[in-house]
């Protein structure tokens, strides 16, 4: 494919936490610890991993809501790890953000038009058809009324509101797309038809989306290629199939393994591959040293406590792709919460 | 383009309640959405208590603007001595229910005979005034504090916070007794009635602010997390228009509400600095100057404490039952 829209490397947010009267810190949530990805123009990317581990932290980074610890984001080739508010303005309408509550994504004291319009005003964007024209040619292009332009959030439903802050985003023309689980807080049957206007709108605005979620068939669905985060960092990142049919990394296999089969007859056989993670995450204050997944890892060894593994393609072996694994899972291998297997790959 | 299902059931779920359908009338107006605003006021107008409240309010305010006119028409001037309508013996009115009679509707003081009913006017004007002009003050002072507090976080939270905390831990009576004992009688040229009203709106409104600035300090800090405030970011917007734009149109409930029921509160401050001698200077009419004035014949004319404490009674009723409609209705799940 062609360029990259968006390269990050190290990025880290650490949020610190502060006791006492003088607001001492103490210590620090490591939310992002060093990742590295790159978004290609035109690509989405799904971003997949369990609650708390950085997922949104990260989309928030991207679109420089949040300033980064540490790292470098590079967005068309422009560094804009560090730029201030002011520095970045213009460029925020390249970068624009779908968020996951449409009940609090949207003010509720503004109509539909205030809040679609707010990024042309706020932007100074010329709209040489006026500017309620305009909101009404962005209502119509995510499936809504565009009579409705002076209606209230209160008045529209989840996912007619996910419409709304979708046409929001669009207001600007971005090239990127931050959507952080725009789908998570819909009922099954409007995630399905949210998902398809993305897809459309993508076709017929070539926008990059990095698409972060939790749900693993959604995310499937949208993603060219798709990045898994456990506790800040990325484990894995692959093609959409290939991710899919042949996880490396053993986080990974535990988490497709995870995914409901709706299928009764297969759901037996499914059963029996499951992989059932012991413990809980480890908290992101203090994480594991050396591999983050090595405490609840049926592979783990020595090595993985004293030394980090770097995200590679191993060399040893022709299928793989970008894992962050000292012994990646093979295909043919007998996994699952079953007795450690201690031979490695 | 996929329109999907729900895009089609657009039109039915505009009327999600009956009346939205009845008020709703010709196809295009149909379309126009109602504010929340406008939602509070038709249910505000539904509440008969808190509408009853308001009409009180409205009442009260119109007699304290009109307070020479209904003078001159239904009394006499309020510092008139009606010799003739008190008996020279015990001091008390001569007619019965504290001289109430037809040329004094609310009867006469006892000793000087002057006309309570135009003291009582005169002294709504004197509790109104100071009431409404200390909300304002804690209002303006709460809610640039608040949000500066709840907005900007760090140490200029810490210290608002603080200040907040000292202020609500004053011996606020006290303080104004000391301060309004040594202040000259008249401040700015203004004379007696209103340089005092001067001094108590500032000592009731300063003491009152951090009451609205906590509520306005704790929303700000809710609102600040709600994800249309990131919106607005990630479309670049500045600090100010965030909190002019974003922000304070949702402040506006809380604060309206909390304005409605901080104003009985300093009714009754008004009234019991006025009681304990450090409020409005004689000749000058207030309600708690006139209580105070009353405990000494209450015994022989109770009427001459029932007046002015029953006004006293039925303003802080009104305000604070037409204070809790107005938040029932702007916040329906606060109940």
């Amino acid at each position: 494919m062609s360029e990259n829209l968006l390269e990050v490397t190290g990025l880290q947010k650490h949020f610190p936490i502060t006791k006492g009267l003088f607001k001492r810190q103490v210590g620090a949530v490591r939310a992002v610890d060093g990742i590295d990805l790159n978004v290609v123009a035109g690509e989405t990317l799904g971003v997949v991993g369990e609650s708390g581990c950085g997922k949104s932290t990260a989309g928030r980074l991207f679109t420089r809501i949040l300033e980064p610890t540490g790292g470098k984001i590079v967005f068309e080739g422009e560094d804009i790890t560090h730029k201030s508010v002011t520095q970045m303005r213009p460029l925020r309408r390249d970068v624009q953000m779908i968020f996951q509550d449409p009940y609090s994504s949207l003010n509720p004291r503004h109509t539909i038009g205030t809040i679609i319009s707010a990024p042309l005003q706020i932007q100074k964007i010329p709209t040489p058809q006026g500017l309620k024209k305009a909101v009404q040619e962005l209502l119509e292009l995510v499936g809504l009324n565009p009579e409705h332009y002076n209606r209230y959030p209160h008045e529209f439903s989840g996912g007619q509101r996910q419409r709304i802050g979708i046409a929001r985003a669009l207001a600007l023309r971005p090239k990127l797309i931050i959507a952080d689980e725009p789908v998570s807080a819909l009922d099954v049957s409007i995630q399905a038809q949210v998902v398809n206007l993305l897809e459309d709108l993508q076709s017929e605005f070539d926008l990059t989306y990095v698409f972060i979620a939790h749900d693993l068939s959604v995310v499937r669905h949208i993603s060219d290629r798709v990045a898994v985060m456990y506790l800040g960092k990325v484990m894995e990142i692959a093609h959409r199939d290939d991710l899919y049919k042949n996880p490396r990394h053993p986080y990974t296999v535990a988490l497709m393994s995870a995914v409901p089969v709706p299928d009764p007859v297969r759901r037996d056989s499914a059963q029996r591959g499951r992989v059932l993670l012991t413990g809980d995450v480890p908290s992101p204050i203090n994480p594991p040293s050396g591999c983050r997944f090595r405490t609840r890892c049926w592979k783990a060894q020595d090595i993985c406590a004293t030394e980090e593994p770097p995200l590679v393609q191993r060399l040893d072996d022709p299928d793989s792709h970008l894992t962050a694994c000292h012994f990646p899972v093979v295909d043919d291998e007998a996994v699952a919460g079953r007795a450690p297997a201690a031979t490695p790959a | 383009m996929s329109l999907g299902p729900e895009a089609s059931v657009t039109d039915e779920t505009s009327a999600p309640t009956a009346d939205a359908a009845e008020v709703r009338g010709p196809a295009e107006k149909a379309i126009a959405g109602r504010s929340l605003k406008q939602i509070a006021w038709r249910r505000l107008k539904k509440d008969k208590v808190a509408v009853g409240g308001g009409i009180v309010v409205l009442l009260l305010i119109v007699v304290a603007i009109l307070a020479p006119l209904l003078t001159k028409l239904f009394g006499h001037p309020i510092d008139e001595y009606h010799i003739d309508q008190i008996d020279p013996t015990f001091g008390t009115p001569i007619k019965p229910w504290g001289g109430i009679s037809s040329d004094f509707i609310f009867g006469v003081e006892p000793t000087s005979g002057r006309d309570v009913f135009s003291r009582v006017v005169y002294g709504a004007q004197t509790s109104l005034t100071v009431a409404f002009l200390s909300a304002f003050v804690s209002t303006i002072l709460g809610v640039i504090f608040g949000t500066a507090a709840g907005f900007l976080g760090g140490w200029i939270d810490s210290m608002i916070s603080r200040v907040m905390d000292l202020l609500l831990a004053f011996p606020q009576l006290l303080f104004s007794i000391a301060l309004v004992s040594v202040l000259p009688y008249s401040i700015l040229g203004l004379d007696g009635r209103w340089s005092r009203i001067l001094v108590l709106v500032g000592v009731i409104g300063f003491f009152g602010w951090p009451y609205i600035g906590r509520i306005v300090r704790g929303q700000t800090l809710s609102l600040r997390e709600r994800e249309f405030v990131e919106a607005a970011r990630s479309m670049g917007a500045r600090s100010p228009r965030i909190l002019f734009r974003e922000l304070l149109p949702n402040l506006a409930a809380p604060i309206l509400v909390y304005t409605t029921l901080i104003i009985p509160t300093n009714i009754l401050t008004e009234a019991a600095l006025s009681f304990l001698g450090v409020g409005i200077p004689p000749p000058n009419p207030s309600w708690g100057g006139m209580l105070s004035d009353a405990i000494s014949t209450y015994q022989t004319d109770p009427m001459y404490m029932i007046i002015p404490g029953g006004m006293i009674f039925i303003t802080v009723l009104a305000f604070n039952l037409f204070g809790d409609g107005l938040r029932d209705a702007l916040d329906p799940k606060a109940r």
